[in-house]
């Protein structure tokens, strides 16, 4: 941060103003969407049809939620993204430090060799086609596990990994294995206990990943019964297909309680909501996730 | 436990992990890119279809759809590289000025917001945002004595819809690895100045830009490597027929061509044109970035 001695000048006075103005204008950028889709969410159609900024829900009403939460493909898609989100993270935890740790011992025979198999996948895929071809032969179409196998490790986290368990110092691993604890037992006992930072951080990048995946459910899932909270709000929202929305709009003789628009910001909200609480608690491990990224990719 | 059965387990450990998955999720796949060079027919399957040599990028080059969507995917990506590109170091040199501590926290992490969040979410919140009849982007339009826009549906509007979402989606995190850089010069590089009579302006040019400009390069150059891989994420989620024509980039074709017209020669071949290309860009990128600094990606 630069400096001033003294007395700021006026130049220096009208910048201090003008940024701290500018960057209020831009954080507001940031904010506002989610809370205009938030007061359409309560609005009426006539208050959510009215043109102006929305800060606050004139006439509130919960009708768009009391249908968003009567159609259960809403319920569905919660119920199998939180399966993803929970069994594919702890997984892709798993994996991921199966693979790093041996990759981090310099005595592993062809260690390069493997680091080079993985990488390369980083920068080169077979596509589209032949990687749907494959779910399909491997009879993974329609099943959960398409969601989770393919990307079981990410090769960029997996590399974050190794390099911090490179970090850690080797002598209490030598010392445990002349005690004769095998690899395992030292992995479980000695090395993860200490590489707890790194964990949380990689589980939070999993799990943020799997909570916003929709496009592999969208190639693979065909069963609405086992569609993504994510396809499920495109469908919703950006298709707007009928087969996903089981709302009752416009009854008949009620006059126009609810619109396709108001259910629509209520869908993104309920689908939005748990990120949004957990995201300024959760930012800072993805913030030093870059850091120690960057250090040496 | 001697040395041999330490790297023996160590071994086996590593051979669940990394064959399998690896070369069944990653490299089979790629094997699958033959199907770019054959004639594929469904009752004959991958290996039982005829070879078609290169007819397949032959169709894709002299077809309408893929030179546009090629065309599309470099136009968007320059944009997005001249727009997107500096404003997280303007962001950064920005809140690098702040003196209250907190309000930069509070910026920062509400900056941070739409990286969290996938561009279903986004592209639903935009068209709320954007809409001609009620979005309040409109209202500020015609407020100014403008004519509302249908920004999804416009196609003289529809890139820079894109870009600009992008650049709001991006602009927070980008910043972080831009402060980071200012976070670690030396504070009596700056106490030094103040003595020498430097006024702000002048230290930002002389001590904070120039500490900016090895992480600036290396960004710029794997962005320039990454100009042919678009965003398959926001443009699928954003657009519609009606934009087609200059929203259409190469990762949106393949998956029509492939998944809804079935076309899988064709689509492997368009696929793998793009991976191909994106390939040696980065690598090229790579090579570029380790010649000059001790930084790179691997």
């Amino acid at each position: 941060m630069s400096l001033t001695a003294g007395k700021p000048s006026a130049g220096e006075r009208i910048f201090d103003i003008f940024n701290v103005l500018f960057l209020t204008a831009f954080a507001v950028t940031t904010v506002y969407p989610f809370i205009n889709v938030l007061v359409v969410s309560f609005s009426t159609p006539a208050a959510a049809n009215v043109y102006g900024i929305k800060l606050w829900p004139k006439d509130i009403t919960l009708e768009a939620y009391r249908s968003v939460f009567a159609n259960e493909y809403i319920w569905i898609g919660y119920a199998n993204t939180l399966f993803r989100t929970v069994i594919g993270t702890f997984l892709n935890v798993a994996f991921t430090v199966l693979c790093a740790y041996p990759l981090a011992k310099k005595y592993l025979p062809n260690r390069d060799l493997y680091t080079l198999i993985i990488i390369f996948t980083m920068f080169f895929s077979g596509g589209l086609i032949p990687n749907y071809l494959l779910i399909k032969e491997l009879g993974l179409l329609n099943s959960r596990w398409s969601l989770i196998l393919p990307g079981l490790i990410a090769p960029f986290t997996m590399i974050i990994v190794r390099n911090y368990f490179m970090s850690l110092p080797s002598e209490v691993e030598e010392s445990a294995k002349i005690d004769g604890a095998n690899d395992i037992r030292i992995l479980t006992s000695i090395v993860l206990p200490v590489s707890l930072p790194i964990v949380a951080t990689i589980s939070l990048w999993y799990a943020v990943s799997h909570w916003n995946a929709w496009f592999d459910s969208l190639l693979y899932i065909t069963d609405p019964e086992k569609t993504v909270l994510g396809n499920v709000l495109r469908k919703i929202v950006i298709e707007g297909s009928s087969q996903f929305q089981n709302f009752e709009t416009a009854r008949p003789g009620e006059g126009n309680t609810v619109t396709p628009d108001i259910i629509k910001a209520a869908t993104i909200m309920v689908a939005t909501i748990p990120i949004l609480c957990v995201y300024p608690f959760i930012q800072k491990y993805f913030v030093k996730g870059i850091m120690i990224g960057s250090l040496k990719g | 436990m001697g040395p041999f059965l330490l790297e023996a387990s160590l071994f086996a450990l590593h051979s669940l992990s990394v064959p399998a998955l690896f070369l069944l999720f990653k490299y089979v796949p790629m094997y699958g890119v033959i199907l770019a060079f054959k004639d594929y027919r469904f009752i004959d399957g991958i290996f039982g279809s005829p070879w078609a040599g290169w007819e397949n990028f032959r169709t894709l080059v002299e077809g309408r759809d893929f030179p546009r969507a090629f065309r599309n995917t470099v136009i968007i990506s320059l944009y997005k590289l001249i727009f997107g590109f500096p404003a997280p170091i303007i962001l950064a040199l920005l809140l690098n000025e702040l003196r209250v501590i907190l309000f930069k926290r509070i910026v920062q992490t509400l900056s941070y917001l739409p990286h969290f969040l996938s561009w279903v979410v986004l592209a639903g919140v935009f068209m709320e945002l954007f809409s001609p009849t009620r979005g309040i982007v409109n209202y500020i339009i015609t407020a100014m004595g403008g004519e509302a826009i249908f920004f999804f549906g416009d196609k003289d509007w529809f890139r820079t819809l894109l870009v600009s979402t992008d650049v709001w989606k991006s602009v927070g995190w980008g910043s972080i690895i831009y402060l980071a850089a200012l976070s670690s010069v030396d504070t009596s590089l700056y106490e030094a100045a103040v003595v020498d009579g430097a006024n702000r302006w002048k230290q930002m040019v002389h001590i904070t830009l120039p500490a900016l400009i090895p992480v600036t390069t290396i960004m710029f150059i794997f962005a320039v490597g990454g100009v042919i891989t678009d965003d398959f994420d926001q443009v699928f989620n954003f657009y519609n027929p009606a934009v087609y024509e200059v929203a259409d980039v190469l990762s949106t074709y393949t998956y029509r061509v492939g998944i809804s017209e079935m076309e899988y020669g064709l689509a492997t071949a368009s696929g793998l044109f793009t991976n191909v290309i994106a390939l040696i860009l980065i690598v090229s990128a790579n090579f570029i970035v380790r010649r000059y600094s001790e930084y790179g990606i691997w």
